[in-house]
């Protein structure tokens, strides 16, 4: 049988993180190696080509597409402003006359004497990728990009949306049981990232929004009020343009559940502190989580940069997911080597897992996973 | 040089222990062919997470490790470190060749023009899909899309390949020559690789190509191959297939961790994997002469092919699928049509947080019996989707002119009808986790004809563990070896289901009946609308079955006309569904629960609580 097993989601208190930040397109790197860097400061940018603009000259002066040439005013690659004629007519009677407008600025950058179009583009848009982390950039890639390295913490959520993010952390609730009410939301929070705990209500979404905080991190939420925030019915876990905003980060996933207590207990313990967040998901072959990153101050050595597992040990902390027992969290106290039949009539690979309050249950290996990291 | 990169070789040595794998998005599956007595029959597998992505970033290493687990379980030594030992040096190490497909990163994402969207544009989308890709936009002169809107697609798409057609030869050439344009002011960029210029096939208007190459020659990694519709009459796709196989080689798969190691160990090209299950497919309608509807459901996409009368066709669903595209069913197919398959009642906003809960971890199983029958109510109507997705696109040839006779008048119809004509389906097969393992067959059974609504007589199928892609391409080397497998170890025959067409109340009579069985007993009965019968019929056995329809009702031979026919059986038996063509089921929520679980019953779905 495979040894595959579902990685489970980091929550630790100190880790190195790395994170690439790549131009979409070949540009300039602003920093350098060794450089201090804070996650609002561009570390390289880029120009982002022009829109372009198709005008089909032939079809508008009824010419014939390789006549175009003798009633352009202006040729290939020079500069135009908005509204500046690009072609007329010479027509013996002056009210016949018809003259071509350019619709934008920019410049020509090509003519068809085929199509009888010219192609107008904008001009270039600068594009200033910021650094997200507070680090120290370890790597640069010439034109593209650079990797910055952070000492943190880290917590990995199970689903967002919405881009990076960051701002003061702050904790809401009392609990990780307590679902984050519209009340615990006060103006002072503006810009920052608020922790909730089981459940975020439809209500509390609204009046985030409203008060302008920065990101949201709870357990759960139902998937009709993502919906509604959304505006429509997300089909697949691909994410983090969306704006709706605020981002959103899930630590357990739909309905109210629960944050896990380590992870709470990690995340309460750094209120008041700087974080960086990013809502971007993607569950496919090359996972992406949204994460929570604490910058710590005071650079420490040996600390895990990644955690290699080999596999599922007795022992280890393990959350379910997926009913009847979904979001329960427990220790692994069997892990019988035949299959074993579940109530589906499936035979699988089974774990008992021993839960807090001495219960235990049988549950299929690829229904839980491994809440993974230091503490 | 392009020539020859998706040709299999010629092998002059005997091969009697083949290896092959499929890299998967998730999953690298591996397994051992030996000749035992003659045939070739699968005899171990073996599976690893594959290893396209950090921390690895060698799609190989997954292959290794699959094999190591055949090693383990078969005691052949078959790896020498991370070198595959070809040929066999004795009984027990090596073997004689080894194979691959791949769908590992997303596999083949193109980008198709063309000039009209119903004519040249869905030609160039047949030649994509059944060269195994996934399309990810259409583009046409008249896709209702300005200029400036279509160019800001092409920019923000990151395709793998760009299948550019366009125009009859001979014809005009100003609307190929604009989407031309219209792709080189875009600078559209690959998908992988920053470095390296987006792979494009030109396979429109002959007139264009200087003017194409002049356009788009410096800007892409220009191919030239034959128009795909030299005359409107004629679909041509052969060469643009092969040329699409080839540069996916040459470029797409160089760009991605590790293949060109892979490409290095095997014995014959790389195929993506919709394209190996496609060639697979269309050798057993060859073979059989049969008229046949596949399916792969996965976990993100769902493929399905037809044969129909000779004519292969293939379309992929990208976002319907089981585990990571199973929100997308529900957002698709509506609440309503995943509810009315849900034996039981339940609310509405614990079903959703259900399903995005399995979305975001798509490998979770269901542990309960009610969380196996949302699965398999949410898969029938991923299949159901999926097959009307196909039979818009499996059609005909579209602007066509007709030739017609008198007898035309009253049933004039239009160019560019669907291929898939139900009445004419000899056999479905299906493939794919949901099917290939479902915890008894009847279920694969029941979510296909459910699903498709098959009518008449029809065979159904599924494959054992998912080793069509092996043999798609293995196909290409030893067809021998390739069917002697499918037909022994891959092919689970379920039984046929007898569907007669027409509705009624329930209770009403459908048909009366006669089966008669190789051992000279018969039954006879009675068959009722709103009837789900089960009779076992071992696989490799035939029966006789009389079918004598109530007056309106159609069992293959016309309106009340009495049909016999040889049916066949397989794992499940035959299935007689007298619930109507189309299928009707309750409206009223307790009536629907209460027809499912008869039905459900009567063909001893799922196990009693």
């Amino acid at each position: 049988m495979a040894h595959s097993y579902t990685p489970g989601l980091t929550v630790a208190d100190r880790m190195v993180v790395r994170r690439r930040r790549l131009l979409p397109l070949p540009g300039s790197v602003l920093v350098k190696m060794g450089d201090r860097v804070r996650s609002d400061l561009a570390v390289a940018c880029a120009e982002l080509p022009g829109k372009v603009y198709p005008i089909n000259l032939a079809n508008q002066l009824s010419i014939a597409p390789d006549e175009i040439k003798d009633y352009l005013v202006k040729k290939e690659g020079d500069a135009v402003q908005k509204d500046e004629i690009l072609a007329e007519n010479k027509p013996l009677i002056k009210w016949f006359k018809t003259e071509i407008r350019s619709p934008v600025a920019g410049t020509i950058e090509s003519l068809s004497e085929v199509t009888g179009q010219v192609l107008l583009r904008e001009p270039p848009r600068v594009l200033n990728l910021l650094a997200y982390i507070d680090g120290t950039v370890v790597e640069t890639i010439p034109r593209q990009g650079v990797v910055v390295e952070a000492h943190c913490s880290l917590v990995q959520g199970i689903f967002g949306i919405g881009g990076e993010v960051w701002g003061e952390l702050l904790v809401a609730v009392a609990t990780p049981d307590e679902p984050l009410e519209p009340g615990h939301l006060i103006p002072e929070m503006k810009g920052k990232i608020v922790v909730g705990g089981a459940f975020l209500p439809a209500e509390t979404m609204a009046k985030a929004k409203e008060l302008g905080i920065a990101g949201l991190v709870v357990g759960g939420i139902h998937d009709k009020d993502l919906r509604a925030l959304l505006g429509y019915d997300l089909g697949v876990a691909i994410t983090g343009t969306e704006q709706v905003g605020f981002t959103l980060i899930l630590t357990e996933g739909f309905g109210t559940i629960p944050m896990a207590s380590k992870t709470f207990r990690l995340l309460s313990a750094h209120t008041g502190q700087k974080a960086s967040i990013s809502g971007a998901t993607q569950i496919r072959a090359g996972v992406i989580r949204p994460e929570i990153i604490i910058p710590r101050t005071g650079a420490s050595t040996d600390l895990p940069t990644d955690f290699q597992r080999t596999g599922i040990r007795l022992g280890d902390s393990v959350r379910v997911i997926r009913d009847p027992l979904f979001g329960k969290i427990g220790e692994v106290s069997a892990l019988p080597s035949d299959l074993a039949s579940i109530p589906t009539e499936s035979e699988v690979r089974v774990l008992e897992v021993t839960f807090a309050n001495g219960a235990r249950a049988v549950i299929p290996r690829t229904n839980i996973e491994v809440i993974e990291g230091s503490s | 040089m392009t020539a020859a990169a998706s040709v299999p070789p010629k092998i002059d040595r005997p091969l009697n222990v083949i290896v092959a794998t499929d890299c998967g998005s998730t999953t690298t599956k591996a397994i051992l062919i030996e000749k035992v007595g003659g045939e070739y029959r699968q005899t171990y597998r073996g599976e690893a997470p594959t290893t396209v992505e950090a921390p690895f970033e060698d799609v190989t290493r997954g292959v290794l490790n699959a094999i190591a687990e055949i090693e383990e379980l078969s005691k052949r030594k078959i790896l020498d470190g991370d070198q595959i030992i070809t040929p066999c040096r004795d009984a027990q190490t090596g073997v004689d060749m080894y194979i691959s497909t791949s769908s590992a990163g997303g596999g083949l994402q193109m980008m198709v023009t063309g000039v009209v969207q119903n004519m040249t544009g869905e030609s160039a989308q047949r030649a994509a899909l059944g060269a195994g890709a996934i399309v990810i936009d259409v583009l046409a002169s008249n896709d209702g899309r300005l200029p400036h809107e279509k160019i800001e697609r092409i920019r923000s798409m990151r395709p793998d390949m760009i299948l550019m057609s366009g125009g009859t030869d001979g014809g005009a050439v100003t609307h190929v020559v604009e989407m031309a344009e219209y792709i080189a002011a875009a600078d559209p960029r690959p998908r992988f690789g920053v470095t390296y210029k987006l792979p494009l096939i030109y396979a429109g208007n002959k007139d264009a190509q200087s003017q194409v190459k002049k356009i788009l020659g410096d800007k892409t990694a220009l191919e030239i191959t034959d128009n795909i519709r030299p005359v409107l009459e004629k679909e041509y796709l052969a060469p643009a297939r092969n040329k699409i196989h080839d540069l996916f080689l040459e470029h797409v798969m160089q760009q991605a961790p590790g293949y060109k190691k892979l490409i290095d160990m095997a014995g014959a090209p790389i195929m993506p994997t919709p394209a190996a299950v496609g060639l697979i497919m269309e050798t057993i309608a060859r073979r059989e002469h049969l008229n046949l509807i596949g399916v792969d459901i996965g976990g993100a996409t769902t493929d399905v092919f037809s044969v129909f009368d000779g004519v292969f066709n293939r379309t992929v669903s990208a976002n319907l699928g089981m585990s990571y595209s199973i929100s997308n069913v529900l957002a698709e197919a509506k609440l309503a049509n995943i509810m009315r398959w849900v034996p039981f009642t339940i609310d509405e906003q614990t079903l959703r947080n259900r399903i995005k809960n399995k979305m975001i971890r798509p490998t979770t199983i269901p542990q309960t019996l009610d969380e196996l029958q949302i699965e398999h109510a949410i898969a029938r109507e991923a299949l159901r989707l999926a097959l009307i997705h196909h039979k818009s696109l499996a059609t005909g040839l579209k602007g066509v002119q007709q030739e017609r006779t008198i007898s035309d008048v009253f049933e004039q119809q239009t160019s560019g009808r669907t291929l898939i004509d139900m009445r004419k389906l000899n056999l479905i097969v299906g493939s794919g986790g949901i099917l290939s393992h479902a915890p008894r067959r009847i279920q694969s059974m029941l979510m296909m004809v459910d699903a498709y609504e098959p009518v008449g007589c029809t065979m159904l199928s599924v494959d054992s563990i998912f080793m069509m892609p092996h043999l798609g391409v293995l196909s290409t080397i030893d067809e021998k070896a390739a069917t002697d497998v499918f037909v022994r170890d891959c092919m689970i025959y379920l039984g046929t289901c007898v569907a007669p067409i027409g509705q009624g109340k329930d209770g009403d009579t459908c048909a009366d009946y006669a089966i008669t069985f190789a051992d000279g007993r018969t039954v006879k009965d009675r068959l009722f609308f709103g009837d789900l019968r089960h009779y076992p019929l071992e696989s490799g056995a035939k029966a006789a079955m009389t079918m004598h329809p109530a007056k309106s009702i159609d069992a293959g031979a016309g309106p009340g006309a009495p049909v016999t026919r040889e049916v066949l059986g397989g794992v499940v038996g035959v299935l007689l569904d007298g619930r109507g063509r189309p299928l009707q089921l309750p409206a009223e929520p307790s009536a629907r629960v209460a027809a499912l679980n008869k039905w459900f019953d009567a063909v001893d779905l799922y196990p009693k609580d």
